[in-house]
């Protein structure tokens, strides 16, 4: 006969959720922000065509693949808690955070396309194939979140999540796919262009890449950090657990004498 | 007599220590059960008590927190699905299609359970459902009726295990009668039933024993 | 319990599913009226024939779309009503063999409507369907049936039963759903020549929307079971 133990949270050591781990990314993180702001806002070039106000790209185009990234880890933490034996609780809630920090950067890959295309063509919006896959990613993981929230117990909870985190990432290449080639079939001949891309020369190129850096390091900062959070609520949740049971207990105890 | 079977008999249910935690609330504290095969056993207690919940453990429905046990011989947290196939549950629901008759729903099940017509036919009598009822669509049922057919179904699964939760609320004093001589003889033909009632004393004529549960605990019971 | 094929189980799912229908007539009561009504808001809404005779391919599409949550929220509720569908998992049915029953049931109701809403487009919109790209129409009907289906079983059991979890439902599916929307649209746009596009742009399609459906199929008769645990 199998006997379950709980799986039992490792508290952490300090009051807070950070660590010398933290501390150590955090400091990186900065710097390489710092960098960004300089290579974006003042090495690199302005376009020829765009001028000043392609310096958004070294925001958007970064947060919109950290975003990738994020769902992708959100997947793999989420077939790990499903075929892992443990289907470790901890491994969830980085899913969890993972899928919350890459909502977050999608928003900011919507605003600042938008603002991008208000800047320079006077649009908010012009249905080009990334704005519009992010926005259905975007919507498609507001879903998932709204999932991870349905009542349950934490097991139920995170077992649901992971199959609808896999589920989720299935989509992302079929979004790709058919809104690719429906925007390569729309060759209209628009005065505002197609994408907003750019021809990148080196320097732009380098300056986009400390995005991408700092831009991950920001990420795995930030996931650290809810990722904690998360387990703190619910080594919280535990503790009212034990009180639960002892009150219970002390419940059915007061009848007898 | 206590809460565990005297005789040496089989076991259907042997569980220890569990903890079942519901939306962070232990709805079961450390449950204790044990019972053989052919018992009609009674859960009593107060409304809150954990015995809908009980009941869902040993129907390997719900995952326990802590503890261990065995139903039907297999293991209650590693063979949850084996359980579940030898084990009927009746709730608070009776799980039909209220669209669809008697027989539509007791041949839905027979599909299901590779039980062909005769044992659906036998089924429907058995649990006093077959005739004129039995070409009824279930919305239309009364609830005792439809507690019958809920039943029938366990009849064409071939549950060993019959769970109940509460089977006589809503039927009037006929239909209770009738409903503990359908049980009685399912238990005959090799079925065991465990059902809950939060009226201990009226319950008791039909159980075998009774066992008490309160504040999601298995108190020692009256015989 | 004696063992019963996965074949079996699907089966009679499905048969459960058709028989329901035939008995309570809520597609033909409702479904099908609502569908034909959104039909009727559309061109309320877009006024002019020559612009609906040009996208009358992708309001056909969504008004599949819309009709579709309104089954799918109509065939768990008949499974959430009196708790049979948990009955079914108590029971140890494979629920991935229930996933595949429900999934042939709303394929057949899926058809059901797709036929209606192209036959109202011809009437309303002046939809004009030509021989050659008959070939190229059934085969998109049927590769975006097949993946609408699976999403919306899947999804369908994720948002049944529980109270508050059925406007999930829309917000779950839809996105999910959106690749077939363009490209079944696009797809029919081609069969049709609106637009004067050839039936050979429809083809790329096509491989999306098998690539789709085989994608969910395979998906969902694993997700299912997770899903509906309670």
């Amino acid at each position: 006969m199998t006997t379950i133990t709980p799986q039992t949270i490792q508290a952490p050591r300090h009051r807070g959720t950070g660590t010398r781990a933290t501390r150590v990314v955090g400091i990186a993180t900065i710097i390489m922000i710092g960098w960004l702001a300089v290579f974006g806002l003042v090495i690199s070039p302005a376009d020829r065509d765009q001028g000043d106000s392609v310096r958004i790209m070294y925001v958007h185009v970064p947060s919109v693949w950290l975003a990738y990234l994020a769902f992708i880890v959100t997947a793999v933490c989420s077939a790990i808690h499903l075929i892992g034996k443990r289907h470790s609780l901890g491994v969830d809630r980085v899913a969890g955070a993972s899928a919350e920090i890459g909502v977050v950067f999608m928003a900011v890959t919507l605003v600042t396309g938008m603002l991008w295309g208000r800047i320079t063509w006077g649009v908010y919006w012009q249905w080009d194939a990334r704005l519009t896959t992010t926005a259905l990613l975007f919507v498609s993981y507001i879903g998932y979140l709204a999932v991870r929230g349905l009542e349950g117990t934490r097991e139920q909870r995170a077992r649901r999540s992971a199959v609808i985190g896999l589920l989720v990432v299935l989509e992302i290449p079929l979004v790709h796919w058919s809104v690719r080639l429906w925007r390569s079939l729309h060759q209209e001949a628009t005065v505002l262009g197609t994408d907003l891309d750019v021809s990148l020369d080196g320097l732009m190129l380098f300056s986009l890449f400390v995005g991408v850096v700092a831009f991950t390091l920001l990420f795995i900062w930030l996931v650290l950090h809810r990722s904690r959070t998360l387990t703190m609520i619910d080594l919280s949740g535990d503790r009212d657990l034990d009180a639960a049971l002892a009150s219970r207990r002390a419940e059915g105890g007061a009848d007898r004498v | 007599m206590n809460s565990s079977p005297t005789s040496a008999t089989e076991s259907v249910i042997d569980i220890q220590g569990l903890v079942v935690v519901l939306g962070g609330y232990p709805a079961l504290a450390g449950a204790d059960l044990c019972v053989a095969r052919g018992e009609i056993v009674l859960l009593s207690g107060p409304n809150g008590a954990g015995k809908t919940t009980l009941l869902r453990a040993c129907a390997g429905m719900v995952r326990p927190v802590r503890g261990s046990g065995q139903v039907l011989g297999f293991d209650l947290i590693a063979e949850r699905e084996a359980i579940r196939s030898g084990v009927g549950m009746v709730g608070h629901r009776n799980g039909l299609y209220t669209d669809l008759t008697v027989e539509e729903n007791l041949r839905f099940w027979g599909a299901m359970s590779g039980a062909d017509s005769d044992e659906v036919a036998a089924a429907a009598s058995a649990m006093e459902v077959d005739g004129r009822l039995a070409s009824v669509p279930v919305g239309r049922l009364s609830a005792g009726q439809r507690r019958r057919t809920a039943l029938a179904v366990l009849v064409v699964r071939r549950a060993s295990l019959w769970l109940l939760d509460e089977p006589h609320t809503g039927l009037d004093a006929a239909g209770r009668d009738q409903l503990d001589d359908l049980l009685r003889r399912a238990t005959l033909s090799g079925a065991t039933v465990l059902f809950s009632s939060h009226e201990a004393d009226r319950a008791a004529r039909l159980a075998t024993r009774s066992v008490r549960v309160e504040a999601g605990r298995v108190e020692v019971g009256d015989g | 319990m004696a063992e019963v094929s996965r074949f079996s189980v699907s089966w009679a799912v499905l048969m459960k599913d058709l028989r329901i229908e035939r008995r309570s007539r809520v597609m033909i009561n409702q479904i099908i009226p609502f569908s034909a009504l959104v039909m009727v808001l559309f061109a309320f809404a877009l006024d002019a024939t020559n612009i609906l005779t040009r996208v009358a391919p992708g309001l056909i599409w969504l008004a599949v779309l819309f009709s579709m949550i309104v089954i799918v929220q109509r065939g768990f509720a008949v499974e959430s009503s009196d708790g049979a569908l948990e009955a079914l998992q108590a029971a140890g049915v494979d629920p991935s063999a229930v996933f595949w029953g429900k999934w042939a049931a709303l394929v057949v109701q899926l058809t059901v409507i797709e036929v209606l809403l192209v036959g109202a487009a011809v009437l309303l919109y002046g939809v004009e369907i030509r021989a050659i790209g008959l070939v190229l129409l059934v085969t998109t009907a049927i590769s975006a049936t097949c993946g609408l289906a699976a999403v919306g079983t899947i999804y369908g059991g994720l948002a049944a039963g529980v109270s508050g979890r059925e406007t999930l439902l829309p917000l779950l599916v839809l996105p999910v759903a959106s690749p077939v929307l363009i490209g079944a649209t696009r797809a029919v746009e081609a069969a049709l020549g609106t637009g004067g596009t050839t039936i050979s742009e429809g083809w790329p399609w096509l491989g999306l929307l098998s690539v789709f459906a085989v994608t969910f199929g395979v998906a969902g008769s694993f997700a299912f079971g997770p899903l509906i645990e309670e």
